[in-house]
């Protein structure tokens, strides 16, 4: 197991190299120019000749990379051109908002679709099954911001229960905490309720015809402790990989859901760098988000053995 | 159990919002701005969130007034003498003081002056026709011209980017390559910067130490009396959930809506809609001279004869309420504002452009327009543009593109088949294009000095030349006239109409005032 871990880790450093190499030539060849920007719309061409020298835009590319791989060695991951404030502080700055939000969607998907989607296979066929589908299909095809937006509309500006935008940290209180993120919450969340509800019900569904299920039944356990002890747990494994690789979705989807409620996150911090071509906070963020993306994938293989004791590495 | 917690949970966070919303609602103006706020070195950019910080932190020596008018603002008293007039000598107001306590004197002034001189266009002019600056005491300070300049006090109160803000010693000591690191102005704000959280949020809180000069507030000039305590610009970037949290009551006021949702925010009771920028702003069409068909001036003839005003302000703005035609180059109701010259941009006339287009060779290679895609006064100008060119008998490759990307694009001199471009769109604010030397548009110093599109006319650079030497009001007007008729002549661009936009604010805001720049002193909250 330990070497595994090893191994798994070993091989995440060509990968963020890789990732690190493909972000920067990426930036550098996208049109924009962050000097441009900088220098404002109305900028002379003087003045954003001399901020391109400032930022060392006007070195050639190799240069610029051997400069900023030596600065990422010693562990640091630039300073945004626009903000002037090491990458690093605006990141954490926006961790928690982005965190929470994300945390919070997983609960609410978890709690949900987990339920929704063994109820759907165990009643197979039934209206029940059918109106869990057919919410599932509803929460695939309508985008999120446009969930969003009417969530917004009952919630916030009809039925004034919730905020319509912003974030309150959890240290401000859990009560405002969850006033301001319960909305944005269950937006993002609706595509994967739908997602994890059809695998979940996949899933069970085929373990239910397997004939460890109808030796349970045969025993005279009930029907409850066979869906939960039996049928479960041994669809699990495709569950959790699902969620798995919903979490890292997830980065995707707040992006829009943190502009829709205004959230101050890395999803919006990513936007703005790239809109503004801020490279050493995009760059610093797809390292982030590869990090996310390497642990997620490796806690869902270490979840395996746990769910599996067949499962050894 | 869960379900009842939870629901308590979100009806306690209710009641705390209500509570925590009425403790700091007579006393904190939440704002919603164009754009975040990224940058707090007003010289060293010219971008217009970087301006507007200036004027919460910072004060300036002069400033113009909405009839477009110079008035003292911390200077006191000035007189202009000397041989041939060309020693200004300037005594600041007293009690002016920075955030950090320390008085503002002469040394702080030079300084600033001298950095800002060095960056912004206007000074750069300024300085060009400076011998020296010196201090003859703490609060009194000379200017002396080497020759006549006739526009010392409106570069000083020049109203947008770059303003001459007056910050301390130490930080215009700065070199004006680098931005400054430091917050400390005199201005009637003081800048919170523990509490900055760039693209969220920006803090600013009243100066109790700053004196406002006596009379009545009108753009940067008059009084500057803060009647609120705290004023955080919130950085909310998708417009519908700005508009969503004014009508809701969470912000209190919105610099710029867009005009597509106005009637959603004239429709709330709680809401006052209103045009705050009354000089407005104008739009550009610019031509790059630098390449064919546009280095041959017939050709930018044909261009001008193609367009006219009255298309694009209908494609962008399209409320008649906020747009007119207008023949002047500098801003109609300006002092300098003429129609002369301007007959051609005002009516298309395909003919002309077809028949000027055949005397200039035009052998139909497809000219480059680019289009914004990303800014909603400017989204529609590209393909309204390249309709009229393509009615005028030109061919056209529109070429969509996200500001930014435009913007960086427009600075390439390589010809439009390489990566350069024949045509793009723009928008100024008035108070940037209110006389020849501030316009950038007019700038004819060809493809080393000249701004984007890179004119090159050594008699507009004459009649540029003269009109800042130029000390009498009447005459500047006559040379004035004479750049617009040139400036059409050889088309160094084309004004593509005047527009506004309305601000929005909650009914809880009074005496509001509005300027070039959104203002935050005057108003107070209920």
């Amino acid at each position: 197991m330990y070497t595994f871990l090893i191994r798994r880790i070993v091989a995440t450093i060509p990968v963020f190299g890789m990732v690190a190499l493909f972000v920067f030539f990426m930036l550098r060849l996208a049109s924009g120019d962050p000097a441009a920007i900088l220098a404002g719309d109305n900028g002379t061409p003087e003045q954003i000749a001399e901020i391109r020298a400032a930022l060392g835009l006007d070195k050639p590319i190799y240069v610029q990379l051997t400069i900023w791989l030596g600065e990422m060695l010693q562990g640091d991951l630039g300073t945004s051109f626009f903000f002037k404030k090491p990458v690093t502080e605006l990141i954490a700055l926006r961790v928690e908002p982005t965190v929470m939000l994300a945390l919070m969607t997983l609960l609410i998907t978890i709690v949900l679709a987990v339920p929704m989607g063994v109820i759907a296979a165990y009643n197979h066929g039934s209206w029940v099954d059918r109106s869990v589908m057919a919410l599932s299909v509803l929460g695939f095809s309508v985008p999120v911001f446009v969930f969003g937006y009417i969530l917004v509309y009952i919630f916030a500006m009809e039925l004034r229960w919730v905020p319509v935008q912003g974030y309150k940290s959890i240290t401000e209180g859990v009560g405002p905490f969850l006033h301001r993120l319960v909305l944005p919450a269950v937006t993002l969340s609706v595509i994967y309720i739908a997602l994890i509800a059809r695998i979940t019900r996949a899933s069970v569904l085929e373990i239910l015809g397997e004939d460890y299920i109808r030796t349970a039944h045969a025993k005279g356990l009930t029907p409850r402790a066979v869906l939960m002890r039996h049928a479960l747990r041994n669809a699990a494994v495709p569950i959790v990989t699902v969620i798995g690789i919903g979490v890292a979705l997830l980065i995707g989807g707040v992006v829009v859901t943190e502009s829709v409620f205004n959230i101050p996150g890395l999803g919006r911090l990513t936007v703005d760098a790239v809109l503004g071509r801020d490279y050493p906070t995009i760059q610093a963020l797809i390292l982030v988000f590869s990090f996310i993306y390497v642990v997620v994938n490796l806690l869902v293989d270490v979840s395996y053995t746990f769910l599996d004791p067949r499962i050894r590495y | 159990m869960a379900k009842t917690c939870f629901m308590k949970s979100l009806v306690a966070a209710a009641a705390m919002t209500a509570v925590a919303g009425g403790a700091s609602a007579d006393s904190t103006l939440r704002v919603v701005m164009h754009s975040d706020l990224k940058i707090v070195d007003p010289i060293w950019t010219t971008a217009y969130m970087s301006r507007n910080y200036g004027y919460m932190v910072y004060d300036t020596l002069f400033a113009m007034d909405e009839d477009t008018k110079i008035h003292p603002q911390m200077v006191e008293k000035y007189s202009v003498g000397g041989p041939n007039n060309l020693t200004y000598t300037f005594t600041l107001r007293d009690g002016l003081m920075f955030h950090d306590g320390a008085p503002v004197t002469s040394a702080d002034v030079i300084q600033s002056i001298k950095r800002w001189g060095g960056k912004d266009s206007m000074g750069q002019m300024l300085m060009k026709f400076t011998k020296e600056m010196k201090a003859v005491d703490d609060k009194t300070f000379q200017l002396i011209l080497n020759e006549p300049f006739g526009l010392v006090l409106v570069a000083l109160g020049k109203p947008s980017s770059n303003v001459p803000f007056i910050m301390p010693k130490r930080v215009a000591d700065t070199p004006k390559d680098t931005q400054i690191s430091e917050y400390v102005g005199s201005g009637p704000f003081v800048f919170d910067a523990a509490n900055w959280k760039p693209g969220d949020k920006a803090v600013f809180r009243k100066n109790s130490a700053y004196r406002p000069r006596a009379g009545k507030p009108s753009w940067g000039a008059g009084g500057k009396v803060v009647n609120v305590d705290t004023v955080e610009w919130i950085s909310i970037k998708d417009h519908n959930t700005a508009v969503n949290a004014l009508i809701s009551g969470e912000v209190d006021y919105i610099e710029s809506p867009p005009v597509d949702l106005l009637p959603l925010l004239e429709a709330a009771d709680n809401v006052k809609v209103e045009v705050l920028n009354k000089l407005g702003n104008q739009l550009m069409f610019r031509l790059n001279h630098l390449h064919p068909p546009f280095n041959n001036v017939k050709a930018r003839r044909a261009a001008l004869a193609a367009i006219d005003q009255i298309g694009f302000l209908k494609a962008v703005i399209g409320d008649p309420r906020y747009y007119k035609e207008c023949p002047a180059m500098f801003m109609c109701g300006s002092s300098l504002a003429t129609d002369k010259g301007a007959d051609i941009i005002m009516k298309s006339d395909y003919a002309l452009s077809k028949k000027l287009l055949k005397e200039a060779g035009y052998d139909g290679t497809p000219i480059v327009v680019m289009q914004s895609t990303d800014v909603d006064v400017l989204n529609n100008l590209g393909p309204t543009a390249a309709q009229h060119l393509r009615r005028g008998g030109f061919k056209v490759d529109l070429q969509a593109m996200d500001w930014q990307t435009l913007v960086a694009r427009r600075a390439k001199k390589d010809k439009p088949a390489d990566g350069g471009w024949n045509v793009f769109m723009t928008s100024w604010t008035g108070a940037d294009i209110l006389n020849p030397i501030l316009a950038a548009g007019f700038n004819a110093g060809g493809a080393e000095k000249g701004w984007f599109g890179w004119p090159d006319d050594a008699k507009m650079e004459a009649l540029r030349d003269q009109f800042a030497k130029e000390t009498d009001p009447a005459k500047q007007k006559a040379i004035a006239e004479a750049i617009q008729v040139r400036a059409m002549e050889v088309v160094t661009h084309g004004h593509g109409g005047q527009w506004t936009k309305p601000a929005a604010w909650s009914t809880d805001l009074s005496n509001v005032i509005g300027g070039p720049f959104p203002i935050f002193w005057n108003l107070t909250k209920k």
